[in-house]
């Protein structure tokens, strides 16, 4: 079996998702592409039941803010690898934060329930199809998601707070 | 109806049972399901979190799993911190083996801004990583003796892990919250003491291994307790994401350390274990027999560590030899500017992983180019394993779901980040 190189994967995935591909690279080595919402789970699966590729193994995935990017202020971050030829692949897509509804993986990969709810839980992030999408780390009645920008951590310059019992 | 559910309770002697309410008949007369909160603070669940059990006398019929009781913001509270200052955040995620997480966070940082550790660094992190893993499979492994209600061979192997941990005293001064790597290699080379101890503790801890073994792995009860408990099948484990010892006891010889090698572990010899069956058995027998190859891989780094710097020149990046800092007006600005965080990272992305003791411990990290990651986010192999757990456990009595639990080593703090 010929090994799975980036080049053939690439070639492989723009046969068939060519108009939805965006923003190809490849830092340090990892193939890295965006794609679009409804081309999302189409490519996953063609990657992980294609006899020849065998993308089976979601490693992780994770959510990403971009507070200065228009209409794709929220993003999804997954890196999957096929076990077999050892190649890695991160795959993204970005969607508007009013909008925030991306197809689940559940179907697809166990391992996507609560890497999904901590999406959710962290990020906003609305997985269509979840089983059980509910907050995973944080307290169930949280009413924000703390890993948007917009909840910055306490900045320690800061001096209107005089907390000298804390050791500041 | 009551009095079954009392004779529940009393029988398991754990915590508190209340009924659901759900009815099922059996036969000529119909019994209530029993709800069982096992955990938050139950010793046998390896940390802080619950599993709410559904319980049909002392069969499970489903449970629920939740977590984030000790959850700490790592993820967020790394968006503000420069790289040096993220180390302790790493070594509270599997603290059974926390130079594994620090390493593995230095090789991130490295990668992304490209410098190159020699060889001799390398092979000393070789080492101390190694000796992380034993430490992590041995606690496993001895807990999981220990819920089985064998207690000695806990009491040997403690002993083993703080030998260990003196050897890690003598290499960086700490014991648990280890911080013996900077970025580009280690903070200081071994000493002449470090190496003695490490070389006598490589001797002799075979003899304790072998008797802890003996102990177990042939031992009826013991057998009887984990053989075909809580099995999973290769599929099943590939899905679920499993990495590690608890993949490898599943039968697939994934290891990071072999397929995607980093700090030179393509220069060693050694074997990846794996199990046929994906049992707790397999997982306990995986774990120990890692520890041998360990050893090997100690035994190999120690007989030919290469001499020359412990660290890359790269004096932008690593911290400065303190009395340096003291005589030298480079070295001072060289640590004042990495303290404040002023390092320039170049712009990208990043995924390094290493072999951490319960499996692919990963770190992505997005740079666009400020003194702290614009976002990390912490691959944990726990966090991965625990979601399979109500699939492993029903159909199980409670006694298994105690075993099998100890024999994935969930930790609490990598669990939850």
């Amino acid at each position: 079996m010929e090994p799975l190189t980036n080049q053939i994967l690439l070639e492989n995935l723009t046969k068939k998702f060519g108009d939805s591909l965006f923003d190809i690279w490849e830092p340090y080595g990892l193939l890295t592409l965006t794609t679009t919402r409804d081309s999302l789970l189409p490519l996953l699966e063609y990657l992980y039941h294609d006899e020849y590729m065998q993308m089976n193994f979601l490693t992780t995935m994770c959510g990403v803010h971009y507070p200065e990017k228009q209409d794709a202020e929220l993003g999804v971050v997954y890196h999957v690898h096929s076990l077999v030829h050892n190649v890695r692949i991160r795959i993204k897509i970005f969607f508007p934060i009013e909008d925030p509804r991306v197809p689940t993986l559940t179907n697809l990969y166990s391992t996507a329930n609560w890497m999904e709810r901590e999406t959710y839980d962290f990020y906003g992030v609305i997985f269509e199809g979840h089983p059980n999408l509910i907050r995973i780390l944080n307290v169930e009645d949280m009413n924000y998601h703390p890993l948007r920008k917009q909840y910055a951590l306490e900045d320690g310059t800061r001096e209107d707070k005089v907390d000298t019992f804390f050791g500041r | 109806m009551a009095d079954i559910k009392n004779s529940i309770s009393s029988n398991t002697g754990i915590l508190s049972g209340n009924a659901s309410g759900t009815i099922q008949n059996y036969g000529d007369h119909e019994r209530e399901l029993t709800t069982l909160n096992l955990g938050p603070t139950h010793p046998a669940t390896h940390g802080v979190f619950q599993n709410i059990l559904q319980m049909d006398g002392e069969k499970i019929v489903s449970g629920v799993p939740t977590i984030g009781y000790i959850h700490r913001a790592f993820e967020k509270i790394a968006e503000r911190r420069p790289f040096y200052q993220i180390t302790p955040l790493t070594d509270r995620l599997n603290y059974c083996s926390s130079p594994i997480n620090n390493m593995g966070w230095w090789m991130t940082v490295e990668k992304l801004l490209g410098v190159k550790t020699p060889k001799r660094a390398d092979y000393m992190r070789v080492i101390v990583m190694e000796l992380a893993r034993i430490t992590d499979h041995l606690i496993c492994n001895s807990i999981l003796g220990v819920d089985t209600g064998a207690f000695t061979g806990f009491l040997y192997v403690f002993q083993e892990r703080e030998k260990v941990y003196e050897i890690y005293e003598e290499i960086c001064g700490a014991r648990l919250t280890t911080n013996m790597g900077r970025i580009g290699g280690m903070e200081r080379d071994f000493s002449p003491t470090a190496l003695e101890k490490l070389r006598k503790w490589i001797k002799e801890f075979p003899a304790v291994m072998r008797e802890f073994e003996s102990l177990f792995n042939r031992n009826r009860i013991f057998m009887d307790r984990t053989v075909d408990v809580g099995p999973i099948t290769p599929e099943r484990a590939l899905n679920y994401g499993f990495t590690g010892p608890n993949l490898r006891a599943a039968g697939v010889d994934y290891d990071v350390r072999v397929m995607n090698p980093y700090s030179s572990y393509q220069d060693f010899d050694f074997e990846i274990p794996v199990g046929t069956k994906g049992d707790t058995y397999d997982r306990f027998l995986v774990r120990n027999e890692e520890i041998w190859q360990s050893l090997r891989i100690i035994g190999q780094a120690l007989e030919n560590l290469p001499e020359g710097p412990y660290h890359a020149d790269a004096p932008e990046y690593y911290l400065p030899p303190k009395q340096e800092v003291y005589r030298n007006m480079e070295a001072l600005i060289y640590h004042f500017k990495i303290i404040m965080g002023e390092i320039d990272a170049p712009v990208g992305e990043v995924y390094h992983s290493v072999e951490g003791g319960n499996g692919e411990l990963g770190f992505y990290l997005i740079s666009d180019g400020g003194r702290a990651p614009y976002r990390l986010h912490f691959r944990r192999p726990c966090f991965i394993y625990y979601q399979a757990y109500p699939e492993m456990v029903v159909g199980t009595s409670l006694s298994d779901a105690i075993v099998i639990l100890s024999s994935m080593n969930v930790i609490a703090g990598e669990l939850d980040a």
